[in-house]
């Protein structure tokens, strides 16, 4: 059984917490204490069922002020697949938690209120989805008990994301009238919806295929820890310990190590007491080289026939997360997988008007902005382009003042 | 291009495994806590993933509340002697004895609220920069919103509303002079993952996770290992029944569930089949909705 992590895009108001809910009542992963509890809540809807938004509702501030404000993680299960739903707020002023919900997830479920359709808030969120290169995306028009499950209003809504989805050049967009109030398509099949011949959500989510499509070509690896026991009989016992960001390595490979350049061949691998003769993207793994080459935390390891960029000068996708602006006047610390390195942000390129898509030019970046930057970093790094692999193509940034996370940043190109 | 998918307890293991490597690499006096229980034994395999044939980077920490069942300490120090590391122990009746706090009183007294001094204490003594813990995002809802890297201040106390943002898999544990990161490795585990994961490692627990003959009492609807450190009174009445524990905590706060499940599977099965959680067995979890919230606010795991 595998497991898919997919988030959630909408507001209270589209009945985001309600659907969530939903799924995870209607798939029986309330336990009777945690009902109990629900049930003994104030809040209800209107007609006296219980509220299944508070499910999800985690904090104090947020069940006073009956919105998201950090995402919150949950966990069910199916007999064909395990699920993490990441709930995220859907307000522009959370954006950043948003991002921070979506940048692990595999799968977008966007959510529209049938009776508004395409607003200036789902092309917020779908512009995440892309800028976020999430491979796959549900769009779920929501309420469609309070538009007379009519297909017109579907058939229309429809339509105009369909332009919105080509402009973002989303990769796999699948549409599903719901109510999650009703519990229509959901996870039983709607009965008042024979228009539609399609999947239920969750029937849509236990069968979509999410299978890492990587090219063996991309094999890398940063180096985390160096295991070195220095016991008698172990002496010389020099293990390489990370974990397999993208692409595959096998025994006998030959291996790049970046930024040194130095090259070897894989010796053996280890997983603990396993010495398997290859190990994939998403295995925490043990290392052995043929030769003894310097290698340190911060290091990666690379197919030495497929060397990714390496450069000082890149141009990025940035999203900012402080409430302190962007400041070109300072050193920033990015951090890229194991390796930290100083930085500056040298250009900023463009902001983008995330509720109309209009790129402008801009003198200040702040919480929530995004955009393109040009940064220069002490090291080299190496990197992969965003588009071409995710997982090595992506940094933070830190304000060394307050060791916050700043920034999260998308490599795109390399600079000249 | 090839297709390549993870099973899921092996993503698991070696996202909880990266976790724990990049503490090691993060941070100069990293700590595991070690409870006894389930998850954080689970989190000692993962270690000895992570860091064999080497030595783990960090010793394990013991929150001894005093008001243990002898059956966790036992094996704490079997387990210990088998790894070849090193163990400090917390003593909260050390905290007590110091007046740094007081014994609760009444039918309900528990040493659980107490044990975040003695935390706070050993974590100040030793100068620990990280503490791994094995908290999971199931268990309760203000869990499910915390980072796996969360930041405490000086105080220990976690701000829900200043969480770092926690992108891709890349953590932050940059931290000033006094703070302190908790990190989670097994966040993203449900129950049933653990449990599963204990079966396919075949790794030991202690006894008192399988079904034996106990002698106990019923208090506010739970069953209450009958103990010297439970304040009973001739109202409560003792009955021997076959039980098992779902958590291990401080034994005036954990309570038991009927079982007949003695062996792993059995227990697999029940949980499967159970429509109440396990923090549902947790007394400390029963006083408001938003418990757990205030206890993390006030420096609790």
């Amino acid at each position: 059984m595998n497991l898919l992590k997919f988030f959630t895009a909408g507001s209270v108001d589209d009945g985001k917490s309600t659907l969530i809910g939903r799924l995870l009542y209607d798939t029986d992963s309330i336990l009777a204490d945690q009902l109990e509890a629900l049930q003994q809540s104030n809040r209800k809807n209107d007609d006296g069922t219980i509220d299944l938004a508070i499910l999800t509702d985690g904090l104090r501030a947020e069940r006073e002020q009956g919105i998201t404000i950090d995402v919150a993680y949950k966990y069910f299960q199916t007999d064909k697949r395990k699920f993490i739903i990441a709930d995220t707020p859907g307000h522009i002023q959370y954006t950043r938690n948003m991002v921070t919900g979506a940048s692990t997830a595999k799968l977008a479920i966007i959510l529209i209120d049938a009776r508004n359709g395409v607003v200036e808030q789902t092309i917020r969120h779908s512009y995440l989805v892309s800028l976020l290169g999430i491979e796959h995306v549900v769009v779920a028009l929501n309420k469609m008990d309070m538009v007379d499950y009519s297909e017109t209003v579907f058939t229309a809504i429809t339509e105009k994301y369909k332009t919105l989805a080509a402009e973002l050049k989303l990769k796999e967009v699948t549409f599903i009238p719901v109510s999650a109030l009703k519990g229509d398509n959901i996870v039983h099949e709607s009965k008042h919806m024979e228009w539609y011949q399609g999947r239920s959500l969750l029937h849509f989510l236990e069968t979509v295929d999410v299978e890492d499509q990587q090219s063996y070509n991309l094999a890398r690896m940063p180096v985390q820890w160096v295991v070195r026991p220095q016991t008698d009989e172990l002496h010389d016992y020099r293990g390489y310990a990370g974990r397999v960001l993208s692409g595959s390595f096998k025994v006998n490979d030959k291996v790049t190590v970046l930024p040194s350049g130095s090259s070897s061949v894989i010796e053996r691998i280890e997983i603990f007491d396993q010495r398997p003769e290859e190990v994939h993207a998403g295995q925490s793994v043990t290392l052995h080289l043929k030769d003894n080459v310097d290698i340190s935390r911060g290091d990666v390891l690379v197919n030495a026939d497929h060397l990714p960029q390496n450069s000082k000068l890149i141009e990025a996708d940035v999203c900012w997360m402080d409430t302190r602006p962007l400041d070109e006047s300072i050193t920033y610390l990015l951090q890229h997988n194991s390796k930290v390195t100083k930085a500056k942000i040298n250009e900023i390129v463009y902001k983008v008007d995330i509720n109309t898509l209009e790129k402008q030019s801009a003198v200040d970046f702040k919480l929530n902005d995004i955009g393109r930057v040009v940064i220069k970093t002490a090291d080299e790094l190496a990197f992969d382009l965003y588009t071409d692999n995710k997982a090595n193509g992506a940094a933070i940034l830190i304000d060394s003042r307050t060791n916050l996370t700043v920034a999260a940043l998308m490599f795109r190109a390399v600079a000249d | 291009m090839s297709k390549y998918n993870l099973d899921y307890l092996d993503e698991l293991e070696a996202e909880a495994i990266h976790i724990l490597r990049e503490v090691a690499g993060q941070f100069e006096k990293p700590a595991l806590l070690f409870s006894g229980g389930k998850d954080s034994i689970t989190l000692v395999r993962l270690a000895e993933k992570a860091f064999r044939p080497g030595k783990f980077p960090f010793p394990l920490v013991h929150i001894d509340t005093g008001h243990n069942f002898e059956e966790t300490i036992a094996y704490r120090d079997k387990m210990v002697e088998r790894l070849g590391e090193k163990l400090i122990v917390g003593h909260v009746q050390e905290s007590i004895d110091q007046g740094k706090v007081v014994e609760q009183t009444g039918k309900n007294a528990s040493r659980n609220a107490l044990q975040t001094v003695t935390l706070l204490d050993t974590i100040a003594k030793h100068g620990f920069d990280a503490c791994i813990g094995g908290a999971r995002r199931d268990e309760e809802k203000a869990r499910a919103k915390e980072r796996i890297f969360s930041v405490r201040d000086e105080f220990g106390q976690w701000d829900p509303k200043r969480q770092r943002p926690e992108l891709w898999n890349i953590y932050n544990g940059k931290i000033h002079k006094g703070e302190n990161v908790r990190v989670f490795p097994i966040s993203n585990w449900t129950e049933l993952d653990v449990w599963n994961y204990v079966k396919r490692e075949n790794i030991e627990l202690p006894s008192i996770y399988f079904a034996h003959y106990r002698d106990c009492i019923t208090r506010n609807g739970q069953l209450m290992a009958a103990s010297p450190f439970l304040n009973m009174d001739e109202e409560d009445i003792v009955e021997n029944k076959k039980v098992r524990f779902r958590t291990v905590g401080d034994m005036s706060c954990t309570a038991a569930v009927e079982s007949e499940a003695d062996e792993i599977g059995d227990i697999i099965a029940e949980i499967s089949a159970s429509k109440i959680s396990e923090r549902g067995a947790r007394m400390d979890d029963k006083v408001s909705e938003a418990a757990m919230e205030d206890r993390k606010k006030g420096g609790y795991f």
